[in-house]
This record gives C-alpha cells, structure tokens and sequence, in this order.
C-alpha cells in the first residue's frame, strides 16, 4: 500500500515538472510573440510590403501548380474544347479567393454543375497566399476582418446589438430565405443547381458569400446592403443556432414536407400498429384460427 | 362472455339488487323518466366485430377530440386580428418588430402562454392525423366493398368529412399569420381569382377588399372554430348512428352471414378497447407534439407579402393541389375578353372537384353497373373485386406522383437531383405509372383469385415431396379446413351485364341506348377477367379426385417432419414424432 502510494506519487511529481516545464516554454514564446508584435511588427512597414510582394510570389507559385490548368497561367481565364472552363479571375478580389478555397470548392475536381462545398485542400497561410495574388491581379472585394463580419466590434451597446439581430433576421427572410430556407437548411435551384445548408459557414464566409455572390448567388456588394448590415444577417444566423430548439426535435429544418412525412410514417404507421395489436388481443385466452375473421 | 351484470330482467325495468341503495334510487328516478337503462341495454350490448382494419375510422374520431379538447385552449389566447403591434415577447430575435395581433398571439401561446406550445403542436400533429387517418379509413372501406347498400350515403358523408378536414385544416393553418400561411393564403386567392369572369369579385369578398386586407384572419377564425368544427361534429354524429343503425360489416366465415354481426358486446369489451385505443391517440399527439417540431412560426417570421422562403409548402394533405400546380404547364387562352388561366384552374378547381365527385358518386356507379340492389353485410377481400382494388392502388400511385411533385425542392436537395428533370418526369408520369399499376394490380388480384381456386380444388401445398416409383417428384396437396373453405367461397359470382336479358319484373327489355351500351362496356371491364369461385360440381369432383389421391397416400394427413420417405424408418405407423 505505501509502496504503491509513494510510487503514485513520485509518477506525478514527474508529471509536474515536464508540465511545469512547458508552461515556461509556452509563456517564453508568447512573450517573444507579443515582443515581436508590439516592437517591431508596425513600426517597420518595409517588411510589410515586402512581406507582400513575398505572399504575391508565394501565391503565384501555388497557383500555377492548382489552378492555372483551369483559369490560366494569368488567371485570364481558360475555354477549352471540350467544355472545361475556368472563369477569368482579374477583379474577383482576395475575398473571392478566401470564399472558394476556404469552403474547399477551389480547386475544382470534377467540372461539373456547381463545385461542392468540401474540406479544404490549401493551409491557411497558403489560402492568404492565393489571395493576395489573385487580388494582384485586379481590383475586387478584399478578405474581410472580424471589423466587419462580428456584430460585436461595431461598438453597438445592448439594445442596438438587440436591434441589430432582429433586423438581421429581417434582411436573412428578405434577401436570403428565398434560396436558403428560413432555417438556413438550404434548398434547391432550377437545372440541379442548389443553394447549401449555412449551418455550418464561418461567420467570415457567410459575409464573403455576401460579398462575392458564387454561382447563382447575387452580389450583396457594400453599396446594396452596408457592412452592418451584413454583419447583423451572421448575428441572426448565429443566435439561432444557439436558441435552444423550443419545439422539440426540429425534422430537419426542412418545414411541411418532413412534417407530412412524420406525421405518415410515425404517426399513422404507429397507430395502425397498435390497431393491429389491439385487434389481436381478444379478451378471450384461446383463440381458434377460426374465430378470426379472414384476412384480405 | 357472462351476461349477468347487465341483464338479468327482461327489460322492462331496471335490475334491482335487494333493498336499493339511494344512488340506486337516484339512477332509478331518471331512468323512469328518460328510459336510458332500457335504450342503453340494447345499444351497449351491440355487437362489433373485431378487426384491425376497422379501427382505422378510430383513429380519426380520438384526433378530432385532440383537436377540440386542445383547440378550446388555444382560443383562450388566440387573438384574431390582423391590427398591426409591437411584439415585445420572449422570442428575442422578432422583439420589437411590428406585426399582426394574430402572430404577436401565437407567439405569445408559443413562448409565454405555459404549456401554449406543447398544445400548439399537438393541435397541428392531431390535425395531420386526423385527415390521415380519414383517408386510410376510406381506403379501407373502399377496399373491402363496405360502402354498398346500405351503407352508400355514410360513404357519401365520410367523403364531405373528409372535405371539411382538409378545409378546416386549411383555415387553421392560416390562422397564425405567419410566413408560410401567408403565402398559402396568396395562392388560394390566385386559385379564387383564376375563376373566370366572377374571380376578382369573390377575391374583394373575401379579403374585403385588395390581398391581403385586414378581415381574412378573422373570417377565418369563426370558419374555423364554429362553423367548420359544427359542421364537422354533426356529420360525425350523423356517421357514428348510420354505424349503429347498419350495424358493422364483417369478414365472411363460418358462423357469419348477411344476416347476423359476430363480435364482442359494446360493453365492456368494445368499450374497452375503444377507450383504450382513445388513450393511444392522445398519447400519440402528445408525444409527437412534446417532442417533435411542428410548424415553427418563429423562424418563418410575420406574413409579409415581400419576402418568401424555400421550404414553403402546405401541410401534406395539400399536397397533392401544390404538386398539381408545380408540374402543370403555364397555359393560358382568351375567350371573348376573359383570360382562362388552365394552369390555376386545371390543379386547383377541375381535378379537385372532378375528385371529389368520382369519390362521392362511386357506390352509386358501381350499383348501376352491377344491377346489384341486395344489402350487403359481409365484406369483400380485396383481390375478389380486381377493379376496384386496380383502381385504388392506381389513383394511390398518382396520389404519391403528386405528393412528389408538391415537394419537389425538398427532393431535389436531399436526393442531389435536378428540379427540372423531377418537374419532365412527372408530367409523363402521372399518366403513365396509374395506367401500369392498375394493370399489374388487377393482374396480381386475378391470380390471387386463381390460386384460392386451386387451393379449394386440389388442396393447399404440404412441402412434402412425393418420388414416385417410376422417380418422378411431386409435391403432396392435402384439402383445406371445412372452414377455411367457406370463407374463401363465401362470395357472390360476378355477373356480366347483358342487356338482352335485362327485362324488368313486366317484361319490359332495358331500352337500348347509349347509357345501356356503357354499363354493359364497363360491366365487361370490370368483371369479364375474374376467375369466379368453382360450382357445387366442381368442388364434388375436387374432393372426389382429393379422395382419390388420399388413398394411395394414407395415413400422412399432416405435416411431414422430413423423414417419412427417407428410408430411415418404416412408412407403415408413421406419425408425426415427438422430439
Ligand atoms: C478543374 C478546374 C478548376 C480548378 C483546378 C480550379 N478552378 Fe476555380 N473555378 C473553376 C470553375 C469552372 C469556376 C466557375 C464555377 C464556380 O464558381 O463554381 C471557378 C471559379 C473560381 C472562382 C470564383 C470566380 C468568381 O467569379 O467569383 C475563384 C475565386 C476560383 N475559381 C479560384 C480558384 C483557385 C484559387 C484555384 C486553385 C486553388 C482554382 N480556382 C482551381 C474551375 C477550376
Ligand atoms: C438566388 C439565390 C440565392 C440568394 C438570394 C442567396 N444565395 Fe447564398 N448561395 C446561393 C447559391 C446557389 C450558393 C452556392 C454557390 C456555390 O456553390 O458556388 C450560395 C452559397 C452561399 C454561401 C456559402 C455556403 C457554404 O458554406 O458553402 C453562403 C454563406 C451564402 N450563400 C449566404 C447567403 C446569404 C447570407 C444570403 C442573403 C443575403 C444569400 N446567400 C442569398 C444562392 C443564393
Ligand atoms: C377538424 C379539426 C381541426 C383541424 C384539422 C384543425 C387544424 C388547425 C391547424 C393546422 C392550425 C394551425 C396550428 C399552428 O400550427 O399554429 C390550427 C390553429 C388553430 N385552431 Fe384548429 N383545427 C381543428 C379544430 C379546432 C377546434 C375545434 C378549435 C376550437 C374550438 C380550434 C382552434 C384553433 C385555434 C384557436 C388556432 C390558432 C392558434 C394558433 O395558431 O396558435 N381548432 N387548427
């Protein structure tokens, strides 16, 4: 017993000490992080443009690899014989990029109707990369910041931010459900085409969907709906997936079809099933074959 | 069953239990006056036949006592009025919007009414139940040939029920004022519109005025809880005596004729499991409304005309009109000034009422094909009357065409189709698939018949297989039960009509003409295919070749355990063993 307790607990002084040992390790970086940050980072603007022209490059390099084949070693844009077709990308803008490469539809595998939604194939850093290079290449919408995508850094106190999420959800029936669904369940497109579940978009790709317009999507450019107008569609679509479901198990999201489904295959399938085992049980205790009546 | 509780007196007076209890006296008081214990003793102990099919009609009964018992709560908050107001509810992402008194009131039942929610959605998962089980009441009764004489007007007042269901669900579903019964509202004052000449008038009555005005929700409202649901009641009421009066049908079988009911007694055990059975349906809408989402009126927000949203369609029992309008081709022509808009006007007035006129007139076509003016008591199976049942399962197949077609954008989602090739296949289809299933239905019924016959010819199949000494395989036939038998024959030959022998008790000949000419094609199409059950002679001859057969193989007159003929043991004594 004391054995065992002594051996306990030398293990978890180990323990201590290699855990202790990494808070100082994490702390030491975090403070060389934030030295770097705070001292050197905004006072040198050359290493920022050059850092730029650096990401410009990398981005280039990414792209003649991934995309060129389909949207040219310029991204002019490729329409080849037999149908495989990449629009010209000069002035669709960094958010563009960011949008189609972060929800994983750039780079594109099988042409086809429209590119799903699937994990995305480029780091981060690398989507930054092609980004800035395709923005190189024209004038367009940039990658947004949380400034302008978070309700929470407009400054808004409660009543307003209140506000704010109630015309959100104003401007999501108005401009968004048509295609999307009241519960952002998504819903379909003439010729195969779809409009996806937002349910799970980062609020930064819901807000450059709304700038870029992919597809069939119109463009909600910042001169037809404001930024905090945007912002406040996200802050609707966030607090409703954080309401709890207050009617029960939600059937999708999907409105009356699932309801009629349900309401079929649960409801009368059940019932009938218990007609059936209410039928079966007579109050008599034996049961002659032909004391039932026939079956159809 | 012991009958001793209830009767013990010959009915005239009320059963005395020695010296009388003052409840006794009490109960006996009124029944001097009201004569209850006597008209209660006969109809308590009516008899109901036992049957799972026959609960169906059930099912609807308990919903709509759901459906009143939760809808009177419902009117103690429900506001119907379409004054504009603030919402300053619980529901955080609509506060302080503008809308109707009838939203901000079903918000209210919905968030701050205690238990408001739960008897919302239960009242609206009792009324998807309700009108189900109507209609798979009806198709039941439609099945099996119970809505012949005498039965043909209960036939005629279940199919107006089942109207006013979907009616009164209708209404109840615009009630809330919200999004998705705003835009069901807009469509049904389309359909009223594309009336031709009187549309635009019957729209301003009914809206008082331009769409959507400031009366509908109101109107609705007394439509709703007063006129529909009295209606409705009454013709229950008027359903459930005709029940009473007609006795219930039954399936054919020994002990069964058209002049008798087999069953258990009203009281206890009919009432028993009929209370019971009221139990499961309540439980039944509870549960699903407790725990399943229903008509989410928070998240589609307030009816306003400008904004609409995928996912919009009407509860189920609307969607055979909504399918009908979405794969219908936009044609329109011009009469005299006047636009005919057939692609409102086909889905949305002729197929509905050429329907519910087919369903209404069908026991009284049929009569008139078949001559057959005899009551019928005892039931049809299914494959015995192939047209009927072809035709069920042919109009359940475009039923299920049209149901697709109403929620096509939903389909075209979950199943990554493409909406435009759903919309091309159903306009085919629908008059392509009925066609074929009522073909392969009749068929399937046809041969079903044909093997009764050979069941009641050469007996049902052992699975014993027989080696003959000259090493030919058989399989051993053994005759049905005597009861089995007299089920399976207890049905009317079907007669073909013949004008020729058509004469009238004055010996009169049919008048020849276009209508004579018709009944006997559609006498011919629906009887001149079905295998009739086999004559008196036939059977004799059966059994006599059955007989025959028996000797050569006596003594195996049940089932074979697998071993007779093995050369394991001795044929001689076999009986089946014991292990
Ligand atoms: C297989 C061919 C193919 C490849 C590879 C491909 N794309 Fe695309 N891309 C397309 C097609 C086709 C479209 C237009 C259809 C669409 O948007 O879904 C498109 C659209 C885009 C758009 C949207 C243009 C607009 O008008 O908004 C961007 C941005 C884009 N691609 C970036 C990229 C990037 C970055 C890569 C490399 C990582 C890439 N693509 C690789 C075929 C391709
Ligand atoms: C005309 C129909 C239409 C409207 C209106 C519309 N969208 Fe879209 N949306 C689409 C289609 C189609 C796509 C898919 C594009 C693609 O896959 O390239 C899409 C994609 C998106 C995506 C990307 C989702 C993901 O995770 O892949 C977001 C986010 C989005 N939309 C948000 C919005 C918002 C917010 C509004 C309202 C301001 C809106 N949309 C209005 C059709 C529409
Ligand atoms: C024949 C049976 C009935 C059917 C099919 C039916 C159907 C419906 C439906 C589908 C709704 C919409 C519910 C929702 O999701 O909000 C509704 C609402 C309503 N019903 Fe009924 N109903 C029936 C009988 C009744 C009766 C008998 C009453 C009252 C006596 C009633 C009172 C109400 C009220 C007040 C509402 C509006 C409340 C709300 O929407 O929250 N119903 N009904």
């Amino acid at each position: 017993m004391r054995f065992l307790n002594r051996s306990a607990g030398r293990l978890s002084r180990h323990r201590r000490s290699r855990v202790a040992g990494l808070l100082v390790m994490l702390l030491g970086l975090l403070f060389m992080g934030g030295l770097y940050q705070v001292v050197l980072s905004p006072s040198n603007a050359d290493t920022q443009t050059k850092s730029d022209e650096e990401l410009i490059k990398e981005g280039r390099e990414l792209f003649l690899v991934g995309c060129a084949f389909c949207h040219g070693q310029n991204g002019e844009g490729i329409k080849s014989a037999d149908g495989q077709y990449g629009p010209s990308l000069v002035g669709v803008g960094g958010a563009a990029v960011n949008f189609q490469v972060s929800t994983g539809r750039m780079p594109m595998q099988n042409p086809g109707q429209q590119a799903p939604a699937k994990e995305p194939v480029y780091s981060e850093d690398e989507i930054d990369a092609l980004s800035a290079y395709v923005a190189s290449l024209g004038p367009g919408p940039e990658v947004p910041t949380a400034a302008e995508y978070d309700i929470d850094k407009y400054g808004l106190s409660a009543d307003e931010r209140r506000d704010a999420v109630v015309r959100g959800g104003q401007l999501f029936l108005t401009n968004c459900t048509a295609c999307h669904n009241f519960d952002g369940s998504g819903g379909a497109m003439p010729w195969g085409k779809y409009a996806p579940s937002l349910r799970s978009t980062s609020e930064k790709n819901l807000y450059q969907a709304m700038l870029t317009g992919p597809q069939q999507m119109p463009v909600f450019s910042d001169e037809v709906m404001l930024p905090q107008d945007k912002a406040s569609i996200i802050a609707y679509l966030e607090s409703i997936k954080e309401e709890p479901s207050h009617g029960g198990f939600g059937l999708g999201g999907l409105g009356p079809v699932s309801e009629g489904m349900f309401a079929w295959l649960f409801g009368i399938g059940g019932l009938v099933g218990f007609a059936y085992w209410i039928a079966a049980h007579t109050t008599r205790s034996t049961k002659t074959k032909s004391s039932e009546g026939t079956q159809a | 069953m012991s009958t001793a509780p209830v009767a013990n007196t010959n009915g005239k007076q009320a059963t005395s239990a020695g010296k009388p209890s003052k409840g006794t006296r009490v109960v006996g008081w009124a029944d001097e006056r009201l004569g209850l214990a006597t008209a209660a003793k006969k109809n308590l102990r009516k008899v109901f036949p036992d049957h799972w099919s026959f609960m169906l009609g059930e099912i609807a009964l308990w919903s709509f006592v759901v459906l009143l018992l939760t809808g009177v709560f419902l009117t103690l908050w429900f506001r119907p009025s379409m004054a504009e107001v603030e919402y300053m509810g619980t529901y955080e992402q609509l506060r302080g919007l503008h809308m109707s008194e009838a939203f901000v009131s079903t918000m209210n039942i919905s968030f701050d009414v205690r238990g408001g929610l739960l008897m919302r959605q239960m009242h609206h998962w009792a009324a998807m139940l309700f009108i189900a089980s109507m209609l798979v009441h009806m198709m039941r009764v439609f099945l099996t040939g119970a809505f012949r004489k005498p039965r043909e007007v209960n036939w005629v007042i279940g199919g107006v029920l089942i109207l006013l269901g979907i009616l009164e669900g209708f209404s109840g579903y615009s009630l809330p004022d919200d999004l998705l019964s705003g835009t069901g509202m807009r469509i049904a004052q389309g359909l009223v519109q594309a009336t031709p000449v009187l549309g635009t008038y019957m729209s301003f009555f009914m809206f008082g005025g331009e769409f959507p005005g400031d009366a509908v929700i109101s109107r609705l409202y007394m439509v709703h809880i007063l006129l529909l649901p009295a209606l409705i009641l009454a013709l229950i009421a008027a359903h459930m005596l005709l029940l009473v009066y007609h006795k219930h049908t039954q399936w054919p079988g020994p002990g069964r004729t058209e002049e008798n009911v087999v069953g258990y007694p009203m009281l206890p055990v009919y009432m028993a499991k009929a209370g019971g059975f009221f139990f499961i349906v309540f439980g039944f809408s509870a549960f699903m409304g407790g725990l399943m989402t229903i008509n989410p009126v928070w998240k589609y927000g307030p009816y306003d005309p400008t904004k609409v949203t995928a996912g919009s369609q009407p509860d189920w029992y609307m969607g055979i009109a909504e399918g009908t309008l979405r794969i219908m081709p936009g044609i329109e022509s011009h009469f005299l000034g006047v636009t005919l808009s057939w692609n409102i006007l086909i889905p949305g007035m002729i197929a509905p009422i050429a329907l519910l006129a087919t369903v209404l007139a069908w026991p009284f076509l049929e009569a008139w094909v078949t001559g057959d003016k005899r009551e019928h008591h005892l039931l049809q199976r299914p494959r015995n009357a192939p047209t009927r049942t072809a035709f069920l399962v042919a109009m359940m197949s475009l039923y299920g065409l049209l149901w697709i077609g109403g929620g096509n954008d939903v389909l075209a989602v979950l199943f990554h189709l493409n909406l435009n090739h759903i919309t091309w296949f159903l306009r085919a289809a629908i008059f392509i698939i009925p066609p074929l299933v009522f073909i392969f239905v009749k068929r399937w019924c046809i041969s079903l018949q044909r093997h009764d016959n050979e069941m009641l010819l050469h007996g049902y199949e052992t699975g014993i297989i027989m080696r003959s000494a000259e090493g030919g395989y058989s399989e051993r036939h053994l005759p049905v039960s005597d009861d089995r038998a007299y089920t399976i024959t207890a049905r009317d030959r079907d007669e073909i009509y013949d004008p020729a022998t058509d004469v009238d008790a004055n010996g009169v000949a049919a008048p020849g003409g276009r209508a004579t000419a018709l009944r006997e094609k559609l006498s011919q199409a629906m009887f001149a295919d079905n295998v009739q059950k086999p004559t008196a002679e036939e059977l004799e001859e059966g059994h006599h070749h059955a007989e025959h057969e028996h000797e050569l193989e006596a003594g195996l007159d049940h089932a074979a355990d697998g071993h007779q003929f093995d050369g394991r043991h001795p044929v001689e004594g076999e009986e089946l063993r014991k292990h």
